[in-house]
């Protein structure tokens, strides 16, 4: 067999896939998957429960082995090189977490000897990456004791102690409160400013726009759209406006109104009766400045004015025409309000 | 953190770790489950309740009259059935291998090791340490208990050859239990299955009774229990009588269990989706 030792920082790649494939059974969890993540970036994958999202990081992070294709990490070759593999990421998710009976400093100290640090340097390591997360109070404590936004942020910590390369946080968010999520959003958005390569995977749309500069979007293991997040993002449509007048009666008019104001690339906007709002798509910030500032000088009064990112079900559907489809009892109809709660 | 990527660790050009990693990795994971002791106190219940809850309930409830039957009342039995105990305990504290392994799996934090570049052997060595720990310390409770109602240490060394006897099979025992631990679905189910293995191995041996009045079907199999092998070493090296048959046949099972169980512990291990 070939070795494959290639300088890490050579390719322009970090993360390379190519017709990825793993079957379970009749479950085809990827079913020839390609993408590649540029160094330095974050790559978001997008996709309803069971897309195979998870089964992408376990075999990127060499927890499974896949049927056929090939997963490249930093160079090396994730059925191959494991070893070298694994000294170069970081892995948080759903599954990959830290042990609950341990104190939070005892977690990160013995990842650090586990990644062969020496005593000294692991033990600064736990200290300073405490401090880094707010959670030099918590240190001493169990983590089963931790809260939800405490737990993902003593993840984080835990994958960043051997100062990886690549960095793959699968679902990150999930399950926690909108409070929390911005705060591991901010943490993301720290790490990523210094230099990590970050590969994620979420079920929002709405946390891919805020960490992510590319976008995968996975159904049922396939890729079904890739592309810089703004690209994706005016095909899918971006942003809609809603314009909520206190009388009913003023809705029909109000959206011919801003129909006929001529603002540049500006769609068709929509009433829906049922909210009492006129729904207008905007593609840029231009597009809605101009809205906003039309609608507000015509001097009707307004009960609410909200912008709304397009749920994982919307960006579906103007990508493949239908609906997210997961495992029914899995994955709850994304509506609006619901999304990334 | 601006310096992160640029001073990323070294990468070992041929990704081998050296046996001083495998120690250091070990050694970590040892001081992760001894923590788990420190922080659950209540882990230690059954190392400390078990062989105190059996002594008395074997000594007091039928060692008179499994005693009479053996001709010395229930001191004798009390000679009798100590060895036993250790070897009965080295069997029932290795299902906890499984049961936290298990419980590992399922929390995840599995997972965590299996993407660090450590040696899939640190993880299974260093539970198999922690947990022989817990057997040595059950043991030591025992034989408290056991002076107590009456046991007399003959000599040191046959003792701590007794309890090494039961150490060796215990840790060819415990490939057994961690294989569970990584094949079935939570710690319930290794808990039931190996109850299901140790409740026949330990009543039908010699671990309790002289098995020379049980029915020549029963004895074809309890001679060849390896804990009945297991209890009548101990008994010969601490008490005194026949051992070099009892004693070899033990580590021929020893062996034996070991050469099958831990490679297949290992590859299940590896593979585990």
């Amino acid at each position: 067999m070939t070795r494959i030792d290639k300088n890490p920082k050579s390719g322009d790649s970090a993360v390379s896939v190519r017709g990825l494939v793993k079957h379970y059974g009749e479950t085809k969890a990827l079913d020839g998957v390609d993408l590649d993540v540029r160094e330095g970036t974050v790559m978001g994958v997008l996709g309803p429960n069971g897309a195979g999202k998870t089964t992408l990081v376990r075999i990127l992070s060499t927890l499974i082995t896949p049927d056929a294709g090939q997963a490249t990490v930093a160079g090396y070759d994730a059925v191959r090189q494991p070893r070298q593999l694994r000294r170069v990421i970081g892995l948080t998710g759903q599954y990959a977490s830290v042990d609950e009976k341990l104190p939070g400093w005892e977690n990160l100290y013995m990842i650090g000897r586990l990644l062969d640090l020496p005593r000294k340097e692991a033990r600064t390591r736990a200290d300073e990456l405490l401090e880094r997360f707010s959670l030099t109070d918590a240190a001493k404590r169990p983590a089963s004791t931790y809260s939800g936004g405490m737990r993902r942020r003593l993840d984080l910590a835990a994958s960043m102690i051997g100062r990886p390369q690549v960095l793959f946080l699968d679902e990150p968010t999930t399950g926690l409160d909108p409070r929390t999520r911005n705060e591991v959003w901010d943490e993301v958005k720290r790490m990523v400013g210094g230099g990590v390569t970050v590969l994620l995977t979420t079920q929002y749309m709405e946390e891919a726009e805020q960490l992510a500069s590319e976008l995968t979007v996975v159904d049922h293991g396939k890729v079904i759209a890739a592309g810089a997040i703004e690209e994706l993002k005016a095909k899918v449509g971006g942003r809609s406006l809603r314009v909520r007048p206190v009388d009913p009666l003023e809705l029909q008019p109000l959206a011919g109104w801003i129909d006929e104001l001529g603002i540049t690339g500006l769609a068709t906007s929509t009433v829906d009766t049922e909210s009492g709002a006129v729904i207008v798509p905007i593609l840029s910030d231009e597009q809605l400045t101009a809205v906003v500032g039309a609608v507000t000088a015509r001097g009707i009064t307004l009960s609410s004015i909200t912008t709304e990112l397009p749920s994982l079900d919307e960006v579906f559907l103007s990508l493949t025409g239908h609906r997210a489809s997961a495992p029914q009892d899995t994955v709850p109809t994304d509506t609006r309000e619901e999304v990334a709660v | 953190m601006s310096a992160a990527t640029a001073t990323a660790t070294p990468i070992d050009a041929d990704a081998r770790i050296p046996l001083r990693g495998h120690l250091r990795h070990t050694g970590a994971l040892i001081r992760r489950n001894l923590l788990w002791i420190r922080q659950d106190p209540e882990s230690m219940f059954d190392a400390i309740l078990m062989p105190v809850v059996f002594t008395l309930l074997f000594v007091y409830v039928f060692g008179g009259s499994i005693g009479q039957a053996l001709g010395g009342g229930q001191d004798g039995y009390v000679q009798y059935v100590i060895p036993g105990m250790i070897a009965m305990m080295s069997m029932t504290l290795s299902q906890g291998v499984g049961t936290g392994f298990s419980q590992d799996f399922n929390s995840g934090v599995m997972d965590r090791f299996r993407s660090l570049p450590i040696g899939r052997g640190s993880v299974l060595f260093a539970k198999i340490s922690v947990e022989l720990l817990r057997m040595l310390f059950a043991t030591t409770v025992l034989m408290i208990v056991a002076v107590l109602v009456g046991f007399d240490i003959h000599h040191w060394g046959g003792l701590f050859a007794a309890v090494g006897l039961s150490a060796v099979f215990a840790s060819s025992i415990m490939w057994v239990f961690l294989t569970l631990g990584v094949i079935l679905k939570n710690a319930q189910s290794v808990q039931a299955m190996g109850f299901l293995v140790l409740f026949p191995l330990q009543f039908g041996s010699s671990i309790f009774a002289p098995t020379n009045s049980m029915p020549g079907w029963l004895q074809h199999f309890t001679d060849y229990n390896p804990l009945s092998t297991l209890a009548d070493a101990a008994r010969g090296l601490m008490v005194g009588g026949p051992v070099a048959h009892d004693l070899w046949v033990t580590l021929g099972w020893s062996a034996a269990i070991t050469a099958v169980a831990a490679p297949y512990a290992i590859h299940k291990f590896r593979t585990k989706n």
